[in-house]
């Protein structure tokens, strides 16, 4: 069996992959799936309660649309903001992970093969960011850049970059001295040949397990920052900026702060069942 | 055991120095205090000549020396709003952090060992496993949703506590468990985990062996030896704390230096912001580095290694 077998005969992870996509397809069926637009405003229909039918139009004789989960302050349908949420929510939890994948492997590739002077700063650079909490200069960070899509993702990228800088530099050092890449050099090949070819595919598996983890804090990382109102634009429907937008109301209106929150637990809730289970199958140790 | 402390020292420092730089040179470039200091008529020379006052037009590393040489003087500079000692305005809020980060961390600790030799005791029961569904809901759902969803039930249903603000101690009570739940989580899967461990070493049987009474096992010999392990981890989840205590400081109104960070930031107050974020960030540097000390005064092999 290989590995991707493997993973979908282990019940976590099958689990959690079912779950995610789950969540990719309601994001992906966004326009198809959800009652109206997220941002359609009904001045008449404000902070319904999940149920509950707006009113009735008085020109026309349809009945009020049903709003399963209710309305916000400005007449806004939760369901709807919630399913377009998904795709923010996930666009941005992806592409964190995708640059900080990319600039961790990098460094830690490079640190692990050439060592010197490149790898003791990028020992200390990952020594100062582990002994420092990291959400506090994000957020410094995100007021000083002001915010919005492009920012949140730079700066979840920055966060988890040393995740996998980490681990690519142990792998790298096991690796690097290991009897084909040795065959390689001896058959003549340059450095850059030895990392892309050689090196870099018997890395990847481990650094999956590690995307994972990092995708789930990059989708708590992002909800609590749009929280603040320092993240996305507090416009746009995100289940960060949800939950901001219940907060004043959470005295009168529950559900527009509290489902935002159940979205984000069941990803997250995915994303780590899916990472547990890829350790399970990677590591034999862990399996019970 | 000497060049292994001063070793650990220098690194502290220099993790210091980079932190004053980076919050330093974000707050730099991220806006003019002229342009809020300035009346809205003042001419571009009385702009310049502020600007001069301030020592603002000097080259950037000539004001970042000034700003570390006075920072290790005590002296963060003046807010540009309230016009008042950074200091000054630190020390004000700092108290009611350090209360809430010190409850939290407690609680946290001293429910997470009682859960996890309940968790160990009752092995695979339903305790148990109510237990691990309690450690998971801590990792996947933010802190401060869980801290919305208990002002919810206890303060908005049930009437029993406060929904914000800071006073007496039903104040404290939700944002202290609220803070304290997603450690607690971990530290409980670790207690058992640790316990379970060591439950297989010999001193352990041999214990058993003598008749001691499975309390005094427990209690005597497989907690102490499973502690160790988590003091590392403990003080991980301190800094932790004191790093994600600022949201649970908006949520629940708390006046602690976390939320005085965040509104400084939201006005654009960065001298304020800029000594909030250096002054927690020391105390999470300070902290990581007590913990490595004290582990490396409790562990013998690490005493003997180093």
């Amino acid at each position: 069996m290989n590995t991707w077998e493997r993973l979908l005969h282990t019940k976590p992870a099958r689990r959690g992959l079912l779950m995610l996509l789950l969540v990719i397809a309601a994001a992906l069926a966004a326009p198809l799936i959800s009652p109206t637009s997220p941002d359609h405003l009904d001045p008449g229909a404000r902070l319904l309660a999940p149920l509950s039918r707006s009113a009735a139009q008085p020109d026309t004789h349809h009945p009020g649309m049903l709003h399963l989960l209710g309305t916000d302050s400005v007449g806004r349908d939760t369901l709807s903001r919630l399913i377009y949420g998904s795709r923010l929510s996930l666009a941005v939890g992806f592409a964190a992970v995708l640059l900080g994948a990319l600039i961790g492997t990098l460094l830690g590739v490079i640190s692990g093969f050439f060592g010197g002077i490149i790898e003791a700063v990028t020992g200390w650079l990952i020594d100062v960011q582990l002994s420092f909490p990291f959400l506090l200069l994000a957020i410094f960070l995100l007021g000083a850049l002001g915010g919005g899509k492009t920012a949140v993702i730079c700066v979840l990228a920055l966060a988890t970059w040393v995740n996998y800088a980490r681990i690519v530099r142990s792998q790298v050092l096991s690796i690097r001295n290991q009897g084909y890449v040795e065959a390689a050099r001896a058959a003549g090949a340059g450095s850059m040949r030895i990392i892309f070819i050689h090196i870099l595919p018997n890395t990847l598996t481990p650094l999956f397990v590690v995307a994972s983890f990092s995708m789930a804090q990059a989708i708590l990382t992002e909800a609590s920052l749009s929280f603040t109102g320092l993240g996305l634009d507090p416009a746009t429907p995100s289940w960060g900026t949800m939950l901001n937008d219940g907060r004043d109301y959470l005295l009168s209106a529950w559900w527009i702060s509290t489902m935002p929150g159940l979205a984000i637990g069941f990803t997250v809730l995915a994303v780590l069942m899916l990472g547990e289970g890829m350790r399970e199958v990677l590591d034999p140790k862990a399996a019970p | 055991m000497l060049s292994a402390v001063t070793n650990r020292l220098a690194r502290a420092f220099l993790v210091l120095l980079a932190v004053s730089f980076l919050t330093f040179i974000i707050g730099h470039d991220s806006g003019d205090p002229v342009l809020l200091l300035a009346r809205g008529d003042a001419t571009a020379a009385q702009k310049q000549e502020l600007r001069h006052s301030l020592g603002l037009d000097r080259p950037v590393m000539a004001q970042y020396r000034s700003y570390l040489e006075n920072a290790l003087q005590g002296n963060l500079g003046e807010s540009y709003r309230q016009h008042l000692p950074v200091t000054r305005l630190i020390a004000l809020r700092l108290p009611a952090s350090l209360l809430l980060a010190a409850t939290a961390f407690v609680l946290a600790m001293a429910l997470a060992l009682l859960s996890g030799m309940l968790c160990v005791v009752y092995r695979d029961g339903v305790l148990d496993k109510a237990l691990a569904g309690l450690a998971v809901l801590g990792q996947v759902v933010p802190g401060f949703w869980l801290g919305l969803v208990l002002v919810l039930i206890f303060a908005v249903h049930l009437r029993l506590l406060p929904v914000s603000g800071a006073g007496g101690i039903q104040h404290l009570i939700l944002p202290a468990l609220t803070l304290a739940l997603p450690t607690f989580g971990r530290m409980s899967r670790l207690v058992r985990a640790g316990i379970l461990d060591v439950l297989g070493a010999d001193y352990i049987r041999t214990a058993r062996a003598k008749g001691l009474p499975e309390r005094d096992v427990l209690l005597g010999h497989a907690l102490k030896n499973a502690l160790l392990p988590l003091v590392t981890q403990a003080g991980l989840e301190l800094g932790d704390m004191v790093g994600n205590a600022f949201i649970i400081e908006i949520v629940f109104a708390w006046p602690g230096i976390g939320r005085m960070t965040v509104e400084a930031i939201q006005q654009r107050d960065f001298l304020v912001a800029q000594g909030c974020v250096l002054v927690i960030g020391t105390g999470f540097v300070l902290i990581n580095l007590g913990v490595d000390l004290v582990y490396a005064a409790i562990d013998p092999r690490v005493r003997a290694r180093a």
